[in-house]
């Protein structure tokens, strides 16, 4: 299971990137090997205002829909078009080109609640079933 | 289907088991003035015996086989062909619901399938789902819909949209923040200047119906084109057998088109079971509420039918559904599929001419009793509503209508009491020159 250490991770499974001003975000390794293949994804449009933990992207597999939520306060700056018409890129690079959208962020502190790669990696082993 | 009753034992051990003494006991939960009285069957009665006895209490009731009826108002009297009756009521189609192991009831799915086609043709919109309880539902269903696909909390309602529909959607979001505005009719049909005062980028949808609650025909092209100015939805809520003369829904570009079908194929049965139709454009597809058939392939690239998209639904996404509703009314589906298919579009054509031309005859020739006038100087479809201006209430004159053998129009005066005396008629193809004639009688005797 890759959990790039540059990252910064939420308990609900998304990674959240440092970018210059705004904090890309997609979902683990880990939770899209769980939803398997990804048929759909459902973004927020860019200007839209976002709270931390605010449901505000879709992720629909052949196997379930999830929520995605916003892992730090702020306003959406881009979406990932992309994966309007590819969503598996999803499966395929979910650090990568599977990313889902970036926040510019009100609150850019918030980022530090956020877990580290190490603090993902054990929340992952407390939850394996 | 076997009727299996449970036995005496079953039942003490159930009511056993959740603590409760008597079966009575367990109904004590409901108020008393609800719960049903007894009906005074004496025991030791044979079957036949209870049969005629309960058939003696139904007599009072008055029918349609029996009466001449201008009732309307959302539940529409039209002829049913008796290929509906004779292929509906197969022992195969026989059942109210979408099957549990959908895809193990393959003809049940491609009659789904094929119904959403038919639908989606009939309104011209891209997707229909497998449809809803009724068509009051399904516009609130549509409201939910649009709240949640533009992130918005307003919604603006025409007062000409049916009072029913208004409070299942009041009663439908009375938990939700949003706010419901209502926009005013003027002569007849929404005010398109109030409604474009209200509109603000902050509206998800505007709701209209057509032909309207009083039976005349909307703007709901520029409606539709003022909604999309702010960004929001547009939701056309239209009267089947209209459309073929009206222009449909996808015509106007409504977004979200809903209708009460159960007059394409099934009987009004004292305002019994309705048939909700649902359709959207093609980019709402995954927000659409309910069930949905789609056909694929199977391993061996044989075609086959499917429920499709159930992401959507509540056994999967749980409390972010898009609807609570798992289910469709599968049996009365079935027999709006069986009449389309049975008129097509010409079939339907001709419907729609019978029904407005037989209503323009019949208001033309009450127009002509003294004390009678038209309400509103509107194009109307097949329901129109009338004003007595002899002095007389529309609840007198429907009583003395009802001895006569005739259900007079519903009076709106409940609903909009700024009309005055009105009452709504509705002459479909059901009525008859000499029922017609009855009416006019009668009106001129009062």
């Amino acid at each position: 299971m890759t959990i790039p250490e540059h990252l910064r991770y939420t308990k609900t499974h998304e990674w959240a990137r440092q970018d210059e001003g705004e904090i890309v975000v997609g979902i683990t390794a880990h939770a899209q090997e769980e939803l398997r293949d990804v048929v759909y994804v459902e973004l927020p449009a860019a200007g839209k205002t976002v709270k931390q933990g605010d449901p505000i992207a879709v992720v629909e597999s052949v196997k379930a829909a999830f929520d995605i939520y916003a892992p730090i306060s702020g306003t959406v700056a881009r979406n990932n078009a992309a994966l309007q018409k590819t969503p598996q890129l999803v499966n395929q690079d979910c650090y990568g080109n599977g990313w889902f959208f970036a926040i510019r962020p009100s609150q850019p502190e918030e980022l530090n609640a956020l877990l580290t790669a190490d603090g993902y990696a054990a929340l992952l082993k407390t939850t394996a079933h | 289907m076997d009727y299996t009753p449970h036995t005496d034992e079953q039942i003490r051990q159930m009511l056993e088991v959740i603590g409760v003494s008597s079966f009575d006991e367990l109904l004590t939960a409901i108020p008393s003035e609800v719960r049903c009285k007894s009906f005074e069957l004496p025991s030791g009665l044979t079957e036949p015996e209870v049969v005629q006895t309960c058939e003696t209490l139904a007599q009072p009731n008055v029918s349609l086989r029996e009466a001449a009826s201008f009732l309307g108002f959302g539940a529409y009297s039209h002829v049913i062909p008796t290929v509906v009756d004779n292929l509906s009521l197969r022992g195969e189609w026989l059942t109210p619901y979408t099957p549990y192991q959908a895809e193990a009831s393959q003809g049940t799915l491609q009659m789904i399938y094929e119904f959403q086609t038919l639908v989606c043709e009939l309104l011209q919109m891209d997707v229909a789902n497998a449809s809803l309880y009724d068509g009051a539902s399904a516009l609130a269903e549509a409201a939910v819909m649009a709240l949640r696909a533009t992130g918005r909390q307003r919604l603006l309602i025409s007062e000409a949209v049916h009072p029913h529909y208004r409070e299942v959607i009041a009663t439908y979001l009375s938990g939700s923040s949003c706010t419901i505005q209502q926009i005013p009719q003027v002569n007849g049909v929404t005010d398109l200047e109030a409604l474009n005062a209200a509109l603000r980028d902050d509206v998800a949808a505007v709701l209209m119906q057509q032909p309207n609650v009083f039976g005349c025909l909307e703007p709901m092209a520029p409606a539709s084109e003022l909604t999309h100015r702010v960004g929001g939805l547009f939701v056309a809520n239209v009267y089947p057998v209209s459309l073929g003369l009206i222009q449909p829904p996808g015509a106007y570009n409504a977004d979200i088109a809903v209708a009460e079908a159960r007059g394409l194929g099934s009987p009004v049965a004292y305002g019994g079971p309705g048939l909700g139709l649902f359709a959207t454009k093609q980019e709402f597809l995954r927000r659409i509420p309910g069930r949905l058939a789609g056909c694929s392939v199977d391993q061996s690239d044989r075609r086959g039918f499917t429920l499709t998209l159930q992401t959507r639904e509540q056994h999967i996404r749980r409390e972010h559904a898009t609807s609570n509703i798992c289910t469709n009314e599968g049996w009365l589906c079935l027999r709006a599929t069986i009449f389309m298919s049975f008129l097509g579009p010409a079939g339907l054509r001709r419907l729609a001419e019978l029904n407005l031309r037989r209503a323009h005859d019949v208001v033309e020739r009450l127009r002509q009793v003294p004390g009678v006038e038209l309400a509103f100087d509107r194009p109307y479809f097949n329901e129109a509503t009338l004003r007595y201006t002899n002095g007389k209430t529309s609840d007198a004159i429907n009583r003395q209508l009802l001895k006569a053998g005739i259900f007079g129009g519903v009076p709106l005066k409940r609903w909009f009491p700024s009309l005055g005396d009105a009452a709504l008629w509705c002459v479909t193809e059901t009525v008859t020159d000499q029922q017609v004639d009855r009416l006019v009688d009668a009106l001129k005797k009062l």
